[in-house]
């Protein structure tokens, strides 16, 4: 039996918002019935802001409570304020949801975000006829007919790292698994890219790490009576020197390894290592 | 609560449990040690494996071992045969086993054996032919369940092993008879069976205990190395209350197997066809024939599985689904999916599986709730245009 919050089953057990609205400014798919489940979603939007949504589901509870939520979601937002919601939004607002199921939530993501595409392209309808058909997105798993797009999204969104949990947030790769190596790949050029945009200068290096040591870590300090500051970086060594009650406390060691080496770590990279000077 | 899941484990019948009970309490003696104080445990193990080998209809008690679950008498089998005679690289198999047969031939795949994996039609049958044709002079051992877990469609086993021993009479037939011990009679002998595990907690006994026929003429290396016990083919020291316990439920299945095929049957027949007649959207995944007699498998169509079984679980009952996300597994059910479900129906299938102590109140409620259900779940389907179809098809 999964794991199911409150919400969620509140949800499944009385969906909010079902249905179809006649004549609605645009309307949003996701999913298939051969895949296992299907949302259509359907929004008014009036000056701007989506004045009424409603939804049709067929998938299973996690699928039913993110679309009913998803619609609470968006009823009475301005369009741009629409745009801003992520799979990981829907999944928050349903107070969590099984790691296997996550996929649920993605469901609604891109429902609403088709309905969104649907409802520019009425906005701007002479503008498409002009413009060159939209290229057909590259196809990564089959059995799933999951897009590229849709696993970049997913690993955006969410952090993902692992082809297991590219699975349970787009459900690529679950079935013959043919496109694992693919979306390998695609986990890889993600996180080197973004390590290439992440790269900063020696300045802006210097001055980030100074930042954290002033605003994570020098705060914790003073609240035992010490402090910190930052002394010099070379490569991957960064000294500082301890004050206060830290600079005498048998802890200290300890405290610089294990507290600020591991903040350091998270926030810029494994391989830094402090030295108390 | 109604609980129509016996398929994937039984309640413990009382009479059971009160016949174990002995041995969890005062006799706890170790059935191998010399004293007297032992010989209970001894006889109380010697009486049970002659109450299986008559369930079973086995020529000899020596031909049965006791072992944990089904997994282990099917891993036992299936390993034991192959160990045996390493010579042998090829095997068959079904494409609707049991997880715990199908996962143990991938891995043997790897390991360099063929395996043949036989495939069903729509009704849920067995591809005899494909069968007849895939035997060789390398073929080490055919595996096939008596009755699928999924559907309760019975296979041929007696016209199965003639084809088999026909083609090659050194071939092995191991036979994964789980979902058929308690429901329909076994009989070893006349249906020329050299392997057969059963399972105790499928029959009213508890979980953790089930049984391995080999019969005399088949040579297996052992599994579990270790002591002496079972004669050398599974060591361990014997689980003295659970193998009484799975004896006493085995005599009280063969005393309701009548019972099972009237009743329990009546019973099933009378929920299908209510929920067949009374749902518009709903499908019979099997033939009607050739099938256990407490289980039915039923397709809903454009309505998702696991969102029926919540639903159901609200009003206490309990069934299985082959859709894809009760499982986690993100795929529908391999077994019905080798049967050709169409797409339509495979995410909304319901296994509905009896027990002797299900009764008429129960199944009366559920004829009543299951409409209501599906109206409900097929109302918020984005599929209205089908399902409207649908509709006025069967009204016709």
């Amino acid at each position: 039996m999964w794991d199911y919050s409150d919400k969620v089953m509140d949800h499944y057990r009385n969906p909010r918002n079902v249905g179809k609205i006649e004549n609605a400014d645009a309307i949003g798919i996701a999913g298939s019935l051969a895949c296992g489940d299907q949302l259509k979603i359907y929004l008014k939007i009036e000056n701007n802001i989506v004045t009424d949504a409603k939804f049709q589901t067929f998938g299973c509870g996690s699928a039913v409570a993110s679309s009913s939520i998803l619609t609470e979601m968006i009823i009475g937002k301005t369009v741009e304020e629409v745009k801003k919601i992520t799979n990981k939004d829907i999944a928050d607002a349903l107070g969590g949801l099984p790691p296997e199921k996550m996929h649920c939530s993605v469901m609604g993501y891109e429902a609403l975000e088709d309905a969104l595409k649907d409802y520019d392209k009425s906005e701007y309808e002479d503008l498409y006829d002009i413009m060159e058909p939209e290229q057909q997105e590259k196809i990564v798993c089959t059995c799933f007919n999951v897009t590229e797009n849709m696993i970049w999204d997913a690993i955006k969104q969410n952090g993902l790292k692992t082809i297991e949990e590219v699975t349970n947030y787009t459900k690529a790769g679950g079935a013959c698994g043919k496109c694992k190596g693919l979306i390998q790949d695609i986990i890889e050029t993600y996180y080197t890219k973004q390590k290439a945009e992440n790269q900063l200068s020696p300045t802006q290096r210097i001055l980030k790490i100074n930042n954290i040591i002033e605003t994570q870590i020098s705060p914790e300090l003073q609240k035992d009576g010490g402090d910190i500051n930052l002394v010099d970086i070379k490569d991957n060594k960064v000294y500082v020197k301890l004050h206060g009650k830290c600079s005498t406390c048998k802890n200290a060691t300890l405290t610089i390894k294990r507290f600020v080496e591991q903040t350091l770590k998270t926030a810029m990279d494994e391989n830094i290592e402090v030295i108390e000077i | 609560m109604i609980y129509l899941d016996n398929n994937a484990t039984t309640k413990i019948d009382e009479t059971v449990l009160e016949a174990m009970m002995p041995y969890l309490k005062e006799e706890y003696a170790n059935p191998s040690s010399i004293y007297n104080f032992s010989k209970r445990a001894s006889n109380a193990i010697k009486e049970s494996r002659g109450i299986i080998k008559d369930f079973i209809n086995a020529k000899d008690e020596k031909e049965i071992i006791f072992t944990s679950c089904g997994s282990e008498s099917a891993n036992t089998a299936i390993k034991g045969v192959l160990n045996y005679n390493k010579a042998k690289k090829h095997i068959i198999t079904t494409k609707v086993e049991h997880a715990c047969v199908l996962n143990l031939y991938q891995t043997l795949e790897k390991q360099g054996y063929k395996v043949d994996y036989i495939g069903v039609n729509s009704n849920g049958d067995l591809d005899l032919e494909q069968l007849e044709n895939s035997i060789t002079s390398e073929t080490a051992l055919v595996s096939i369940m008596w009755a699928n877990n999924e559907t309760g469609v019975i296979f041929p086993i007696q016209k199965i092993s003639e084809i088999i021993k026909s083609k090659n009479a050194e071939t092995k037939l191991f036979v994964d008879a789980v979902q058929v011990a308690g429901k329909i009679p076994i009989d070893v002998q006349s249906s020329g069976i050299d392997l057969l595990g059963i399972s105790g907690h499928k029959f009213h006994a508890p979980k953790g205990i089930g049984a391995l026929y080999i019969n005399s003429k088949t040579l297996i290396t052992p599994l579990i190395v270790g002591g002496h016990q079972e004669r050398g083919k599974r060591a361990g020291t014997e689980n003295v209350p659970y193998i009484v316990g799975m004896a006493k439920a085995a005599e009280i299945a063969t005393d309701s197997l009548k019972y099972e095929l009237n009743e329990v049957k009546r019973l099933r027949d009378k929920l299908e066809t209510s929920i067949l007649k009374n749902i518009y959207n709903s499908r019979l995944n099997t033939g009607v024939a050739n099938r256990v007699p407490n289980t039915t498998n039923i397709g809903f169509e454009y309505v998702e599985g696991e969102l029926i079984l919540l639903h159901m679980s609200d009003l206490g009952i309990c069934a299985s689904s082959g859709s894809a996300c009760t499982s986690g597994s993100l795929e529908p059910s391999h077994v019905l999916r080798a049967m050709n479900v169409p797409f339509t129906a495979i995410h909304g299938s319901i296994r509905f599986s009896l027990s002797r102590f299900t009764t008429e109140e129960e199944i009366d409620y559920v004829c009543e709730q299951m409409p209501k259900i599906i109206e409900k779940i097929s109302a918020i389907s984005p599929y209205q245009d089908e399902l409207a179809a649908l509709k006025a098809l069967k009204q016709i």
